[in-house]
């Protein structure tokens, strides 16, 4: 914010020395979320108790938080199960070295279906990975398209074509590749994994991608001016000039990437089946249980909150590693 | 799952040194013996394992919760599966050790009507749990042609009363169409039993020319539809009604968007509906741990069964878990423990609609096979004629009721079932005698499979080819 900016409007504005005078100055700020909250659960609860489904009534704000309580005790239960899974497999383990000494015991994973609270992890982690193989590639390619003005125009055409694909146009062709190119007898990773992780790299390129090219493409040319006449070797010049300046418009790329890979990931573990918050909710919706669409409800939410949260610390990471402080990030 | 491998391994050393500290505990924690060596060792100890969302897969469930898989020395994880394509995909390319499979799968897969791989089947799920569910404007339609008594309609329901419906709906110029869930799918086969058997043509497939939609010479078009989808795409009205196993009729009526006419068990007294399939080559890389998974499931199978049902209510329970069928309790229930609620508040007892142990319920009859190969030269799925000797081969090449007779011995020596459980492995012939308790009284006997086939007016016979 500029000064100017700063001073219209500290004009019709009480003077906010005292402690009540800036709790008042703030009063909107908090107050507003709260009342646009409220209303959005007013008018929720209203629409629910007007729909019915054949699955029963659309579940209001009280059903969906009594379907996250519910989610949460059966992932207490299941981790006790759990407990209980290991206790036996070390007595099995016992007794099998007891029958056959030359059995080598394993503690193998937990077999119990994931609860929803792994789901979330799993989702997560996929996300993760599949952002990073696609920054690892995005990144760099930009870096090229930005310096490079036939580069760019030599890729650009792609950039064009591939940039609106939807993710489940790809998710066919990833999984049949993933199939027949990924063969181990044990794997480190499971195969959907892969496959949500690829298709979520696939669709999260294109925006670190083509903000990168523009933010590096973008430099003063005062700055590239300096690094001639200093005669800046091609690394150096790279390091501290072309990043240092295109760091703003990088991560805003990367910050898109995130968002849309978070949206993609969900479609692509629904029909990946990777066990994700995605195949959760598919199972939900293939259950057809009276509870079901509060539960789906529950993961609508929390999937909203996760994508909120993934934004806010990519803009805090912005925030941090870019050199003008004074820009304004939204 | 590998992605939480990692985490979990953490957590398993963790749990190391509480057990560690707490041996006089573990001590005191009773552990089924496990099974000796007269089987030998499983060569494979973790097994994944895909089921669909249907009642019938109990005996999964119950193998695992019961820890009859653990018992073998089998750490077996379930996952449920999208669709059956994908379910089978997945055992083929060995995603899945093996699945709860529709008895046609492993034959269709084996003689390469739609994917080809060789699959074999050495336990039978269950018998009887389908139905054919029609929508309430359907039904409205059929009551005018139902025989009553005493202002109920009179059971067995034929597709007689359907057909003057379909044939309004044909000079309409509306194609009738009504869903199943897999080419191969009993559901397919009792479907077109039913309809054939009132006079309504249900088309033929053509496979050598390219035609697998099963819709030539069709009266009524059926088309595929997941089972979990079944009742939404009814509702939708996309199909008029549907064959599909439970909780999804049942569903239907507490949704009150259809009524279930005929229960399947109606239209074949005690017919055979899943199985339990992997795919050769895991069969031969694997034959201990292949007995041991017959084993605890036969074990599932027998709780499920005991004191005249006793256990279903608990089966229930477990079944309505999200991660299993995850239905509504009263939904699974109404099947499982032996009525059927036809039309709101029509309910009849039916005790053998879901049976899993008794009648010999898990053993792979070659038999059963032979019906479904019978049905798949029917319609047109097997294109060109084949000898009596052939669907013999065939049938042998899928069913290995050898593996069942060792995993049932088995059992019966470590005192866990006992011999008169089982038939008597030295005599049987895996062929059940002569059946006619079909809806059209045909007599079914699986050594003359040609032969049955010249019993129907409607389906290929002999040299015909489309």
């Amino acid at each position: 914010m500029n000064k100017a900016a700063s001073i219209i409007q500290s004009i019709g504005r009480p003077p906010a020395q005292t402690w009540y005078g800036s709790l008042l100055a703030r009063l909107p700020v908090l107050l507003l979320p709260v009342i646009g909250l409220l209303l959005f659960l007013a008018v929720w609860n209203g629409a629910a108790k007007s729909i019915d489904t054949s699955l029963g009534q659309f579940p209001g704000p009280a059903q969906v938080w009594q379907q996250a309580g519910t989610l949460l005790e059966e992932h207490q239960v299941q981790r006790e199960k759990a407990d209980a899974f290991y206790l036996r497999q070390e007595e099995r383990n016992a007794q099998r070295v007891k029958a056959d000494p030359g059995y080598q015991p394993r503690i193998r994973p937990f077999t119990g279906a994931p609860t929803f609270f792994d789901q979330i992890w799993t989702s997560l982690y996929t996300v993760a990975i599949g952002f990073v193989l696609a920054s690892l590639v995005a990144i760099p390619t930009g870096i090229v398209c930005g310096l490079s003005k036939s580069a760019y125009t030599a890729i650009n055409p792609l950039i064009q074509l591939f940039k609106p694909v939807s993710p489940l146009a790809w998710l066919p062709l990833v999984t049949m590749v993933v199939s027949a190119v990924y063969v181990s007898d044990d794997p480190m990773f499971s195969k959907s994994f892969i496959t949500s992780a690829l298709t979520v790299s696939l669709c999260c390129l294109w925006p670190t991608l083509i903000n990168t090219a523009v933010g590096v493409s973008a430099i003063d040319k005062d700055l590239i001016n300096v690094s001639r006449v200093l005669r800046l070797k091609p690394l150096t010049h790279l390091t501290k000039i072309v990043l240092p300046s295109a760091i703003p418009m990088i991560f805003t790329g990367l910050r898109l990437s995130l968002g849309i890979g978070w949206m993609v990931l969900i479609a692509a573990e629904m029909l990946a089946q990777n066990p994700g918050l995605g195949k959760f909710v598919w199972d939900e919706f293939q259950n057809g249980s009276s509870e079901s669409l509060a539960r789906i409800m529950v993961a609508v939410l929390t999937i909203g909150a996760i994508g909120f949260v993934l934004d806010r610390l990519m803009l805090s990471l912005q925030k941090w590693v870019s050199w003008d402080k004074n820009s304004v990030l939204r | 799952m590998k992605t939480n491998n990692l985490f979990n391994q953490l957590r398993c050393q963790l749990k190391r040194a509480v057990i560690g500290a707490s041996a006089a505990l573990a001590l005191a924690i009773p552990v089924a013996q496990a099974a000796g060596p007269d089987v030998g060792w499983p060569e494979k100890e973790e097994l994944k394992f895909g089921f669909i969302k249907l009642t019938d897969m109990a005996p999964l469930a119950i193998a695992y919760e019961k820890g009859y898989f653990e018992d073998e020395g089998l750490y077996v994880t379930l996952e449920a599966q999208a669709n059956w394509k994908v379910l089978l995909d997945r055992v083929i390319d060995g995603q899945l050790d093996g699945a709860h499979m529709l008895a046609g799968q492993p034959l269709g897969a084996t003689i390469g009507f739609g994917t080809q791989a060789h699959i074999v089947t050495a336990f039978s799920m269950d018998l009887n749990g389908n139905g054919i569910t029609v929508s309430n404007e359907i039904w409205q339609q059929m009551l005018k042609h139902i025989p009553q008594e005493s202002g109920k309609p009179v059971h067995p329901i034929k597709a007689d009363s359907l057909k003057p419906v379909v044939e309004d709906y044909r000079k309409a110029g509306k194609p009738f169409k009504m869903g199943m869930v897999f080419p191969v799918s009993t559901h397919n086969y009792e479907l077109r039993y039913w309809l054939a058997a009132g006079g309504i043509h249900p088309g033929y497939y053509a496979p050598h020319k390219g035609d697998t939609a099963g819709q030539i010479d069709a009266e009524a078009l059926l088309s595929v539809t997941p089972p979990p989808q079944m009742p939404a795409t009814m509702e939708a009205g996309t199909i008029y009604g549907y064959c599909v196993g439970e909780p999804w009729n049942q569903q239907a009526v507490f949704k009150e968007i259809g009524v279930p006419v005929i229960t399947d068990y109606e239209i074949w007294k005690n017919n055979p509906e899943k199985v339990f399939g992997v795919s050769k080559a895991w069969a031969d890389a694997n034959p201990n741990t292949h007995i041991r998974v017959v084993k605890a499931m036969i074990r599932a199978a027998m709780w499920l069964d005991e004191n005249n049902n006793a256990n279903r209510p608990e089966a229930v329970k477990i079944l309505a878990k999200s991660n299993y069928v995850g239905a509504d309790e009263e939904v699974l229930a109404n099947s499982m423990t032996g009525t059927f609620e036809y039309e709101k508040g029509d309910k009849r007892p039916v005790p053998d609609f879901n049976v899993f142990f008794r009648h010999n319920a898990t053993y792979p009859y070659y038999s059963d096979a032979i019906w479904y190969l019978t049905q798949m030269r029917r319609w047109g799925q097997i294109d060109q004629p084949k000898s009596d000797d052939w669907f013999m081969q065939t049938a042998k090449k899928v069913y290995r009721p050898d593996i069942y007779a060792v995993a049932a011995r088995a059992l019966i020596a470590e005192g866990k079932a006992k011999a008169t459980d089982f038939p008597d492995f030295a005599t049987e012939t895996g062929f059940k005698p002569a059946q006619s308790e079909f809806i059209d009284g045909v007599t079914y006997d699986g050594t003359q499979p040609n032969a049955y086939l010249e019993a129907f007016d409607i389906g290929l016979k002999g040299d015909t080819v489309l």
